[in-house]
């Protein structure tokens, strides 16, 4: 390592409306290193790199590279100072090749006319070079996730970035295109580049550092290097109490199947299949997890048995009643609850206060009704259990749901959705974004009732979660179930390459 | 009806359907750089309307047609600067600021024209220009040879724009900010820069086109273009934000309007029917517009301003 580091960030603080979003905060970066940046959403990750990269500005501290203090305005100064940045959603233009992509905002060889075919050859040496082969005249809306991937690194590479921002890549991809990826990032830090991981993914963190920067609430809560660090160390560090990554989970008898689907065909939002004769089954008390990257149909399963999709043919049978294309009210009346991928988009209403989306579902059950209005009382009171049986943190009742953190929402919807009692619940990426600890309480959740025989159906792009809830794994690749797994006898790795649609496991049966 | 196909009426309806989409074609054709770099502005008719009166007082002052298609230039300019700044630095609702400036427009020319010039005086018209060799061809000569050099251009205008928006860095960066400008903004590319240069490019040949209007016909008078700027908007979506389309758009719309005028001095169409046929380009260029734009996909940060870091 180089004696001076190329970047020292030093007492950063920037403060948003009511949120001290870094406060204080020293970091540094040698050339030829990774250092991870780890935190919980929220922690502040995103923000001190996007002061880095000249999106903010701080409101107090400095920014050093190579020992000499800079500033750094905009992404045209940091692209200047050989600053890249991946972001954690692309930053590609759809409409555009990826040439022209590339080439975007630099200064071209032929003054105001473009100069695509000199770029586009400088690209393909670019991914010979470092694996990252791709075809400069394919328009970038064409390509798969993994493909963009390598639009954005050569993008970075191809304006000579030493330092270079991964804010969370590895998010889409499968693990397979991930070892890839790191075959890459550890060729560029070969190369003297230094590189800076944001994840929350503990064992790609483990993989990938030399050294790690824990966030928490805006602040540096723990530096440590990767020896040493163990997974759960980390969680800790970032939580600041002890987790539990995997939760108890005790044998439980598999009873008949309570959620049967057969021959499933579904159009998607352009028109074309996305779930094509799918066949699943899933058993009172056991998780059926739902693996694979997102985009290959998941989505569309969950909307699909909730009613909120058409099926074009096949059968949906909920504890032994067709709910095939009923409405999603009639779909609940045959025991459904569902909690969807989007917890603001689909899953509550913002505005709405707590006690209102607690009773989202139950609004024309007698209940809570009196000579047809709203019974506040008997409302009231139904909510408050629910909180308090959740552990949802709010102010109170009448506080709007979207001032809410991500977890709590979460554990309101499925407060919500587990009040009455679900004959099968669907869950689609039920912990996405939320803090460790919520995860975590989710997950207790979860196991508690698949014990009292609920089937679940639990949809996750998170392989942790698929690993350590599931008791039957299912593989979904291009609107198919590519096969059906046992997780204790099978790896990430054959996991992983049926989610790239590689290998068809034999099927297994339920508990087997 | 057989009166129509005659020599002399059917070369008339076509150049007179070239000559009416001159103005339609330069206005949408500017609109178009607006809307590939995300920013729809309604107030094209407006500017239009301001252009038009700018041209024809200069024309009526100075006897010179040239000097009258500056005043549209400038006059052009400097609401497009305008158009810029309400919809890119103050962020305004891009479906209704652009009202405002055509209200503005359609008030203000009207105001000038009542206070400066009062009852109408006819003004030069623009020459025609015979291409040598071209215009001599039986029938086609007639049709599209024996124009204005107003018409010339406003077609030279379409391979132009065309290699602006798909060969140059500029026009790279256009498409860029108009479908993902966070990208864009990423990358160095300033989007403001980006979206003040086509509004402006926009409000340039709005203005123009309502000098060449104004020109064209050797007259103004309240509310001159009869709403032509909406129908520029409505052809950028009909063309799919390509020149080529555009074109074939204010072609279409040209024609309908050129066939209907000859049809009432043949009096194919009755007098008594001539309000309702006069509905007939922009209800065919409507219908036209929900067959054919449904198939195309605007760009994906039409009418959304932009802020870094959200």
């Amino acid at each position: 390592m180089a004696e001076v580091p190329m970047l020292e960030m030093k007492g950063i603080t920037k403060r948003f409306p009511g949120v001290l979003a870094n406060d204080r905060v020293d970091f540094d970066l040698y050339a030829g290193e990774v250092h991870t940046l780890l935190g919980e959403n929220g922690a502040g990750k995103s923000t001190l790199m996007k002061i880095l990269y000249g999106l903010y500005q701080a409101d107090e501290g400095k920014i050093l590279l190579n020992g000499r203090p800079v500033e750094i305005a905009s992404p045209t100064s940091a692209i200047e100072h050989n600053i890249g940045m991946i972001h954690q959603h692309f930053m590609l233009v759809d409409t555009l090749t990826v040439a022209e992509n590339v080439a975007l905002g630099l200064p071209s060889s032929r003054g105001v006319l473009t100069d695509l075919d000199a770029v586009s050859e400088k690209i393909v040496a670019l991914g010979k070079q470092y694996g990252l082969e791709i075809d400069p005249a394919a328009t970038v809306w064409q390509l798969a996730v993994g493909q963009k991937q390598r639009v954005e690194i050569i993008k970075a590479l191809y304006r000579v970035a030493r330092l270079l921002i991964l804010d969370e890549p590895t998010a889409v991809l499968t693990p397979q295109e991930v070892e890839q990826l790191f075959a890459t990032l550890h060729q560029m830090t070969a190369d003297g580049r230094g590189l800076i991981f944001i994840s929350h993914k503990l064992h790609e963190v483990l993989a990938l550092s030399d050294r790690i920067t824990v966030l928490r609430h805006g602040r540096v809560t723990g530096n440590t290097t990767t020896e040493g660090a163990t997974r759960s160390s980390l969680a800790s560090m970032m939580v600041g109490r002890e987790v539990k990554l995997a939760p108890d989970k005790p044998e439980t008898e598999v009873g008949p199947a309570a959620l049967e689907i057969s021959g499933l065909r579904v159009i998607g939002d352009r028109g074309n299949v996305v779930i094509d004769d799918l066949d699943l089954e899933v058993h009172t008390g056991e998780i059926l997890g739902i693996a694979g990257v997102s985009g290959n149909g998941q989505r569309e399963l969950a909307e699909t048995i909730a009613g909120l999709r058409q099926a074009e043919s096949g059968s949906i049978v909920i504890a032994g009643s067709d709910v095939t294309n009923q409405t999603p009210a009639g779909v609940r009346s045959a025991g459904l609850a569902y909690v969807p991928e989007g917890r603001m988009k689909d899953g509550s209403i913002g505005p709405f206060t707590v006690a209102e989306n607690l009773l989202l579902i139950d609004h024309n059950s007698k209940e809570f009704l009196d000579a047809g209005l709203l019974n506040f009382e008997a409302i009231r009171k139904h909510s408050q259990s629910l909180v308090d049986e959740f552990a949802v943190k709010t102010p109170s009742l009448d506080t709007p749901v979207r001032s809410l953190s991500g977890g709590n929402i979460q554990k309101l919807i499925l407060a919500r959705e587990l009040s009455g009692t679900p004959n099968v619940l669907v869950a689609s990426q039920p912990t996405r974004g939320v803090d460790i600890g919520a995860a975590e309480y989710i997950h207790i959740r979860l196991i508690e009732q698949r014990d009292q025989s609920t089937a679940i159906l639990m949809i996750s792009e998170d392989l942790d979660e698929i690993f350590g809830l599931s008791d039957r794994v299912a593989v979904m690749y291009e609107g198919k179930i590519m096969g059906i797994v046992d997780p204790k006898t099978v790896g990430r790795e054959d996991v992983g390459l049926m989610m790239a649609g590689v290998s068809q496991e034999g099927r297994s049966a339920p508990g087997a | 009806m057989s009166d129509f196909f005659t020599e002399a009426v059917l070369i008339a309806t076509v150049a007179g359907a070239i000559r009416l989409a001159v103005p339609l074609l330069l206005a949408s054709l500017g609109e178009t750089f607006g809307q590939r770099s995300g920013v729809l502005n309604l107030g094209v008719d407006g500017i239009m309307l301001l252009g038009a009166f700018a041209g024809y007082y200069t024309v009526l002052k100075t006897d010179n047609v040239w000097y009258g298609l500056l005043a549209g230039i400038a006059v052009g300019i400097g609401l497009g600067l305008a158009s810029s700044l309400i919809s890119v630095t103050l962020q305004a609702e891009q479906g209704i600021s652009g009202i405002g400036v055509y209200l503005f427009g359609l008030g203000m020319s009207d105001l000038l024209f009542q206070r400066l010039v009062g009852t109408p005086v006819p003004i030069t018209k623009f020459p025609k220009v015979d291409i040598p060799g071209l215009s001599d061809i039986p029938w086609l000569g007639r049709m599209f040879f024996q124009h204005s050099v107003v018409v010339y251009l406003a077609f030279l205008a379409v391979p132009l724009a065309m290699f602006i928006i798909n060969r140059t860095t500029f026009g790279m960066n256009i498409r860029a900010v108009g479908e993902n400008p966070e990208a864009a903004d990423s990358l160095g590319v300033s989007v403001a820069a980006v979206r003040y240069a086509t509004v402006t490019i926009g409000g340039t040949m709005a203005g123009v086109a309502g000098a060449a209007l104004a020109i064209d016909l050797g007259i103004f008078q309240q509310n001159l273009t009869n709403a032509q700027g909406f129908i520029a908007i409505a052809l950028v979506y009909f063309g799919a934000w390509r020149p080529l389309g555009v074109m074939a758009g204010a072609l279409l719309y040209g024609f309908v309007n050129s066939l209907v005028l000859q049809f009432k001095t043949l009096g194919i169409i009755p007098q008594s029917w001539s309000d309702i046929a006069a509905m007939a380009p922009a209800v065919i260029t409507i219908l036209a517009l929900v067959i054919v734009a449904r198939r195309f996909r605007a760009p994906a940060a039409l009418t959304k301003p932009f802020t870094r870091g959200t």
